[in-house]
């Protein structure tokens, strides 16, 4: 097998492994080392964060200086980013001015977001029985309307075998919910360990070089 | 100097990680003098296939987002399997008038996927229709993260949406946009609650470890379909694990 690792992919492929060795073998000067990469790794995220910010303002930027549908919304984006910028960036974060901000329009607006969810999540359990109906979307719905009944009784009638600490609610929610989120997520973690295989092995370079 | 603990979770950690890695190497060493072995069907990646066509014939524009899990953590790996995802569509589909593009919830995510479309465009001879809006970061929080992605599959001409990545509940919002538009939908993520959303929202919900297993379906390389059947080795060594744990705690031995 002959792979042709750049210089990039050398430097991920060696950061990786002391990163790796750092977390299961505990040797000081080893954690010392996996600490401080780990340390690097957050301030080179807050960095992204910023570059995010940039592009985020860009692509609206240039929507809003177009025709194009939405323009005006993205106007509207940049001109409260650029309000939140100035007044978190001269007040501080937790100035009275800049929790006004957060309190008064972040919150709602993702609060109402919220309560959309709520019409979709329904929406989309209605939709799940018109496009596929079988044995398992049964179970999946039948699930989530006893565990929706078992948590929030209906007009406050409690109904016996399906609440309480012993009922048919908490039985599912800690036997067949558990064993198979817990299957999934032995799936999730073996496909976790090999994509991170496949970069440290220089195989996946999502990169340039 | 010998750590204490030498044989404890750390180390059972690090050689099972060393298990992995050399049932690995064995299959792409083996896996090169062979045919690739048949995989089982998945609707989700026959449908993928046909999408990218179908955009490229009709002109439309295929929509990949990959969340907003933080690269450093546990998270990253569906986002990364998101931009093998990207690398693939973004080869067969640049050469459309209207080129795939990436949304995504996270600084790092953004950048690894104007990186992807990048590369992929550049790597079919295509580098001159790289823009780099095409990957874009829509939001920071996980509703204006759902939010922001709205706007790319309302506004995009996009005719399929697909979703690969660390998300929350949110994630209905933008499959719920994606059926507005009358795109096809296909999705997977790491956190169980999405996968629960998605599995009732998404026309084609990939479950468990079946988006990890993107970039064999997609032919991403030797490696690819090496990883995925050496999960399944070890799936089966989890299991035989599980079993014998169990029936050793119910003999009172462990």
């Amino acid at each position: 097998m002959k792979i042709k690792v750049p210089f990039s992919a050398a430097i991920a492929i060696l950061f990786g492994l002391l990163v790796l060795a750092g977390y299961f073998i505990e040797i000081p000067w080893l954690s010392d080392l996996h600490n401080m990469f780990l340390q690097w790794a957050v301030i080179l995220a807050a960095v992204a964060l910023l570059v995010g910010i940039a592009n985020l303002a860009s692509v609206h930027w240039t929507k809003a200086s177009s025709e194009q549908n939405g323009s005006f919304y993205s106007a509207v984006l940049i001109i409260s980013l650029l309000i939140t910028l100035i007044v978190v960036g001269y007040l501080g974060p937790t100035a009275e001015w800049s929790l006004w901000i957060f309190n008064n329009i972040q919150v709602p607006v993702e609060s109402s977001l919220l309560a959309i969810l709520v019409v979709v999540l329904t929406y989309a359990a209605m939709r799940l029985i018109r496009r596929r109906l079988n044995l398992f979307s049964i179970i999946f719905i039948g699930t989530g309307l006893i565990t929706l009944l078992g948590i929030a009784p209906l007009f406050g009638v409690v109904i016996p075998g399906l609440h309480g600490a012993f009922g048919f609610r908490t039985l599912i929610a800690q036997i067949p919910a558990v064993a198979g989120a817990r299957g999934i997520l032995l799936g999730v973690a073996l496909g976790t360990v090999a994509t991170g295989l496949r970069i440290l092995m220089g195989a996946d370079r999502p990169y340039r070089g | 100097m010998i750590p204490p603990n030498l044989f404890g979770i750390g180390q059972m950690g690090l050689l099972f990680v060393i298990l992995f890695f050399i049932i690995l190497v064995i299959f792409a060493f083996f896996g090169r003098r062979r045919p690739p072995a048949a995989l089982r069907e998945i609707p989700a990646f026959q449908k993928l296939w046909r999408a990218v066509g179908l955009a490229v014939e009709a002109g439309t524009r295929l929509h990949l987002t990959l969340g907003r899990g933080n690269l450093s953590g546990l998270q990253s790996g569906s986002a990364l399997i998101g931009l093998s995802i990207l690398d693939r569509i973004a080869r067969t589909a640049s050469i459309s008038d209207r080129p795939p593009i990436a949304t995504s919830g996270e600084g790092t995510l953004g950048i690894l996927s104007q990186d992807t479309l990048y590369n992929s465009f550049r790597a079919v001879g295509q580098g001159g229709q790289y823009d780099a809006s095409l990957g874009r970061i829509s939001g920071l929080t996980p509703f204006a993260y759902a939010a922001g992605t709205l706007p790319a599959i309302y506004d995009e001409h996009v005719s399929t949406t697909i979703l690969s990545g660390h998300f929350g509940s949110e994630v209905a919002l933008i499959t719920d946009a994606s059926e507005r538009v009358g795109a096809t939908t296909l999705a997977g993520s790491d956190e169980v609650s999405a996968q629960a959303v998605l599995y009732a929202a998404a026309q084609e919900p990939l479950i468990g470890e079946e988006l990890y297993a993107a970039g064999a379906y997609l032919k991403a390389g030797l490696f690819h379909n090496a990883s995925l059947r050496a999960q399944d080795v070890l799936r089966w060594v989890l299991i035989l694990a599980i079993l014998l744990g169990a029936i050793l705690k119910f003999l009172q031995i462990l």
